[in-house]
Order: structure tokens, then sequence, then C-alpha cells
């Protein structure tokens, strides 16, 4: 009875040295999901309840998950062939993680931020950029609608040319090219059940929810 | 010649209750519509361009589109109504087919397990398929990604895993679509396609 004691009290206090010395990564913290900035019915009639609550408790919550286990593996990878094998599920779960982490930031209510894009440094850029506001919109949707598959739909600085530009990532890759300042998920799973294939209702009417405080805030920071 | 939206080779509600009336509508009468529409229009311009930049520039609308058609309109054959309304469908037969199920996979529980696999993990939107290796004539799983068609092996069976697919009937489990589905797959038409793909004869 005692022996066994001992056994288990010496494999415990072994346990807890290896884990005191082992790369910092592996004692890292976990990834965990933000939480969502307003109530999940709070961008209706825009955006469902039924789809911000699947959104985020389930999709967001697998991308962590999944990122999680992913640097979990990196961290006990042996070789540089086991990191590269790697690279894909830590890419998708990152990517998912960071671009919906932005998204949830970057909607507001209707009520309150959604929608109301006042002058300022962003209207501006946007005008010089694109000639106005509505023309803005009118390409952004067009290219993102135009993603063949899954992806993103961004408006991003360009800190070489210091000018707004609208991009596209396919699947969860993050925008790494620009600063994201405008991130709208053009995935499935983002507006199915409500515009069912009807793209172009679902991405009209995500501008009344769309945060341009947040955007302008962005582009201040990067500017 | 214009490409035209294959039709159903079943009733709208005949893959009930495993694809839902509603989402097979939509697959059928918007989203393959829509391929087929923009591989036309993407074949038209093709045929007006005169420099090799203009014909490169149109050869993603070409595959995505004329990948969508091909794609989509294997699939409406490859699925069928479920033996418990009457069908044939998630009934495999003894036949070439099976064996080589046997022999690749050890059973069809474990062609279906393998495949649910490999196909829920996909990253992105994309196709899950089982296919004859060319060289070795062996069944193989494989993906395709958006709207790729499956260019490396002959197709003997496809599933859509685009969220269009299943998404109004089973949200974000990916997996409760890929069991149900097994219920509708047309064996008899995979085996046409194994057959071909195996002896080069055409049924």
């Amino acid at each position: 009875m005692l022996s066994l004691a001992r056994t288990t009290l010496k494999s415990s206090i072994a346990k807890r040295a290896t884990r005191a010395f082992a790369a910092p990564s592996a004692t890292a913290l976990l990834h965990t999901l933000p939480d969502l900035p307003y109530a999940y019915n709070a961008l209706e009639p825009y955006i469902s309840e039924e789809i911000m609550t699947l959104h985020h408790q389930k999709h967001h919550q697998t991308y962590v998950n999944g990122l999680n286990a992913a640097e979990q593996s990196y961290a006990k990878s042996q070789s540089v062939k086991d990191q590269i094998a790697l690279q894909a599920a830590l890419k998708f779960n990152g990517g998912g993680h960071i671009n919906h982490s932005l998204f949830w930031k970057i909607l507001a209510p209707a009520s309150g931020d959604g929608g109301k894009l006042s002058d300022g440094p962003l209207k501006a850029a946007i005008e010089r950029d694109f000639g106005s506001v509505e023309e803005f919109q009118k390409v952004f949707n067009t290219k993102t609608a135009a993603v063949q598959g899954s992806g993103w739909g961004w408006l991003g600085y360009n800190s070489a040319t210091k000018k707004l530009e609208i991009v596209t990532t396919p699947n969860q890759d993050p925008l790494l090219s620009h600063t994201p300042l405008i991130g709208v998920d053009i995935w499935e799973h983002a507006f199915y059940l409500q515009y069912k294939n009807v793209k172009p209702d679902y991405l009209n009417a995500i501008w009344n929810v769309i945060n341009f405080k947040e955007a302008e805030k962005r582009l201040v920071e990067v500017q | 010649m214009s490409h035209t939206l294959p039709p159903l080779p079943y009733d709208y509600d005949a893959l009930e209750p495993y694809i839902s009336e509603e989402i097979m509508k939509l697959h059928h009468t918007k989203h393959h519509q829509t391929y087929v529409n923009a591989l036309n229009a993407a074949e038209a311009a093709y045929a007006k361009a005169s420099t090799p930049k203009e014909r490169i520039a149109l050869q993603a609308a070409l595959k995505f589109n004329g990948g969508g058609h091909i794609n989509h309109s294997l699939f409406w054959v490859n699925m069928t109504a479920p033996s418990e309304k009457g069908g044939i469908g998630g009934v495999l037969n003894d036949g070439p087919l099976k064996e080589a199920i046997l022999a690749s996979f050890g059973s069809l529980e474990n062609l279906q397990k393998e495949f649910n696999t490999t196909t829920a993990g996909i990253q992105g939107s994309g196709w899950g398929w089982v296919g004859v290796n060319p060289t070795t004539k062996r069944l193989e799983i494989t993906t395709t990604a958006n709207q790729d068609p499956l260019l490396t092996h002959a197709p003997v069976i496809g599933v859509d895993i685009w969220e269009h697919a299943f998404y109004l009937q089973y949200k974000n489990v990916k997996a409760d679509y890929l069991n149900a589905i097994w219920h509708v797959i047309n064996f008899d038409e995979a085996q046409k396609r194994f057959i071909e793909a195996t002896t080069g004869s055409k049924l």
C-alpha cells in the first residue's frame, strides 16, 4: 500500500518536472473563443440569431479547438518535416480563429455603430480610392461574391501604396498582404440559412451592420 | 452547342429523409443551373478570345463552372431513392465493385468510415471521391478542392461537401450528412463506372 503511494507520488513529481522543463510553447496558454460583443440576435434582421449562434459557438469554437490541437502537436514535433506537415492545420485553424475574431468586432448592431460611416479619415480614404462609398460597396460585393469556393472579402490598407484596396482570401487564409479594415465571411455557413444561394442579398444586407468606427480605428492605427 | 441543366433522375423529395427536398431543389435549380449558365458564358468568351493571355485569363471561369457542371451532373446520377422507399440507394450488391471495396478497404463500413473522415477533413469547399487509380486499377479515396473535377482517378462515387449541399438540414454537423448520404448512394451506377474504368468497356 505504502509502496504504491510512493510510486504514484514519484511519477507525479516526475510529470510535473517534465512539464516545467518542457518547451515553452507546450505550456503556452490555449486560445479561447472570444465573446461576441453583442447579443446573438443583435444583428437582426440582417444576420439572423440562428446564424450568429451557430457561427460563433460551433464554427469559430471548432477553429479554436483545432488550433490548440495543432499547436500542441507542433510543440511536440521532432523534425522539420513534421512541422511542415502541420502547416495546413495551423493555417486553416489559425486563420479561422484570426478571421472570425476580427469579424465579430467588425460587426455591430444597426441600433448602435452598425452601418454608420461618419465623416473622417476612413470615409475620405474610401472616396479617394473608390470614388464614392456606394461604388466601393458595389465593387466589394462583386469581388466577394465572385470568390470561387469558400473565403473572405476584405477592405485592406496597402502600406506600400498607402491606398485602400479590396482583396479576397480563399478558405481561412488570413489577410497578410494588407492591414485588414473590414472583413466579410463568404463561406456558405455565414449566410445560407437566411439567404440561401442569394449571396448578393447577404452582401447588401451586411453593410447595415458593418462597424465603420472599428474599421476607422484600424486605419488610423496603421497610417 | 450550349450546355444545359440535366434533369434530376428522381423527384426532388426522393432522397428524403437523408437529403431534404429543399436542399435538392436549391442545389439543382439554383446552384447547378448557375454553373451551367456561367460555363456557357465562359465558353462563349473563350471562343472570342484571340490571344493565349486572354484564354489563360478565362481558365479559372472554365475550371470553376465547367467543374461545377461536371461534378453536379455526376452527383445527381450517383444518388437514388433509398431502399426503404423502394429504391436501390445504399444497396451494394455482390459484384466487381463490392469485391474491389473489400479488397481495398476490408469492408463497406470501413470504406465509409475512411471516406467520411477524409471528406470531412477538407479545408474549405470541395468534393470527396472514391475513384479508380488508372495505374493500379484499385479503388482509392481522394478529394478535390472547390469545383475542381476529379482528374487523377476515374470517379466512381462523388460527394459534395460544399456547405450548400447539407447546411439547411445538417447545419455544421458534416458528420451526420456524410453518414446519411450513404443511404442514397447508387452503387449500381457506381459499379457501371467501376467496370468501365477497370476494363475500358462502356456498358
